[in-house]
């Protein structure tokens, strides 16, 4: 008895230790989710003639992806969005984060560019309005221009396979 | 390569002279003003000092290195330059980034823990101590030996000292 109480402490201290341990501090919920996609007006990387908005795609579900030519962690889930494009589910729009045009241009000649189109958003403003701070972050908006999902940091198989994907076919249905 | 006319003393020269020439843009650029109202800067370094950085967490907005953390600092400047006031910016960023940019939590039902489980737990430890400190306090004021007892022991020290003497 005179050791019961101070085990039980310890456990339920080791509980809280291990969720705080599994909890990613970088999964910071977004407070967008649930609220109208922030509205934009920005220069299309390939032709700096056009102009890309928010509400191009409304009626539509479409995926906003965050990426950037010096963004590291954008190679490594690229493939995935270009399969991801090629398969048609959904149009998938970039927004090209701080970036530079001839970086951006030839990072998607080498990599392949699975983008319906990008809006090119240098200063990092747009970014701000949709809460990005760490690239790349994928938007999931539905038919009426809300955010429904935020993916931060690469997509994974995971990802696509269990929230993304299921939650655009739900929203396209 | 060489110039027709020119002694090795007169390209020597010559060369002196164009590093002269060059000299001024070597000049390191002078650093440029934070921002052009110091009263601004102020007012935005210390409204950053209590926002966190997304990108590098435990470090404020204010003390950040970071490019994210620099467009954010713009941001708050040029807010502040259009006459928002603080609390106007502050809503402002906790509708994009929710309120972990906020270094000072909201109270909200979600955080009543956060606020008030430090105290809880002061009580707790509070009680424990007290509970602790009256039982020890009884120990103690209780005689260590009931009078029957001290009698007895009273009666074999005498008897002892009898049998020495």
């Amino acid at each position: 008895m005179r050791f019961l109480l101070p085990l039980i402490a310890f456990i339920v201290l080791v509980g809280f230790l291990l969720v705080g341990l599994n909890l990613n501090p970088r999964q910071v919920p977004s407070p967008l989710i649930g609220k109208p996609a922030p509205e934009f007006q920005l220069e299309e990387l390939h032709a700096s003639d056009k102009t890309l908005t928010s509400k191009d795609n409304l009626g539509k579900v479409w995926l906003l992806n965050v990426w950037a030519s010096w963004c590291v962690s954008c190679r490594e889930e690229h493939p995935l969005l270009v399969e991801l494009s090629k398969a048609g589910i959904v149009p998938v729009y970039g927004l090209n984060y701080k970036d530079e045009r001839d970086l951006a241009l030839q990072w998607l000649r080498q990599f392949g560019d699975p983008y319906v189109a990008s809006a090119r958003d240098p200063e990092g403003r747009t970014g701000i309005e949709y809460g990005v701070y760490g690239v790349p972050e994928t938007y999931v908006i539905d038919k009426n221009g809300v955010i429904r999902y935020k993916q931060i940091g690469p997509v994974t198989v995971d990802a696509l396979q269990n929230k993304i994907l299921p939650l655009v076919k739900e929203l396209q249905g | 390569m060489s110039v027709p006319g020119f002694s090795g003393l007169n390209k020597f020269l010559l060369l002196f002279a164009l590093l002269f020439l060059l000299l001024p843009y070597g000049w390191a650029k002078e650093a440029a003003p934070i921002a052009e109202d110091p009263e601004i800067e102020r007012r935005m370094i210390a409204l950053s000092e209590d926002l966190r950085c997304l990108v590098c967490q435990n470090e404020s907005l204010a003390g950040s290195r970071a490019d994210f953390a620099n467009d954010l600092r713009r941001e708050i400047r040029e807010q502040m330059k259009a006459n928002k006031s603080d609390k106007e910016i502050v809503d402002f960023l906790v509708a994009r980034y929710g309120d972990f940019v906020l270094y000072r939590p909201p109270m909200k039902p979600t955080t009543i823990l956060l606020w008030f489980g430090p105290f809880v737990f002061l009580i707790i430890g509070a009680i424990i101590l007290v509970v602790y400190l009256k039982r020890r306090r009884k120990q103690i004021e209780e005689p260590m030996l009931s009078e029957q007892q001290r009698k007895q022991a009273e009666a074999l020290l005498e008897e002892s000292k009898g049998n020495n003497a």
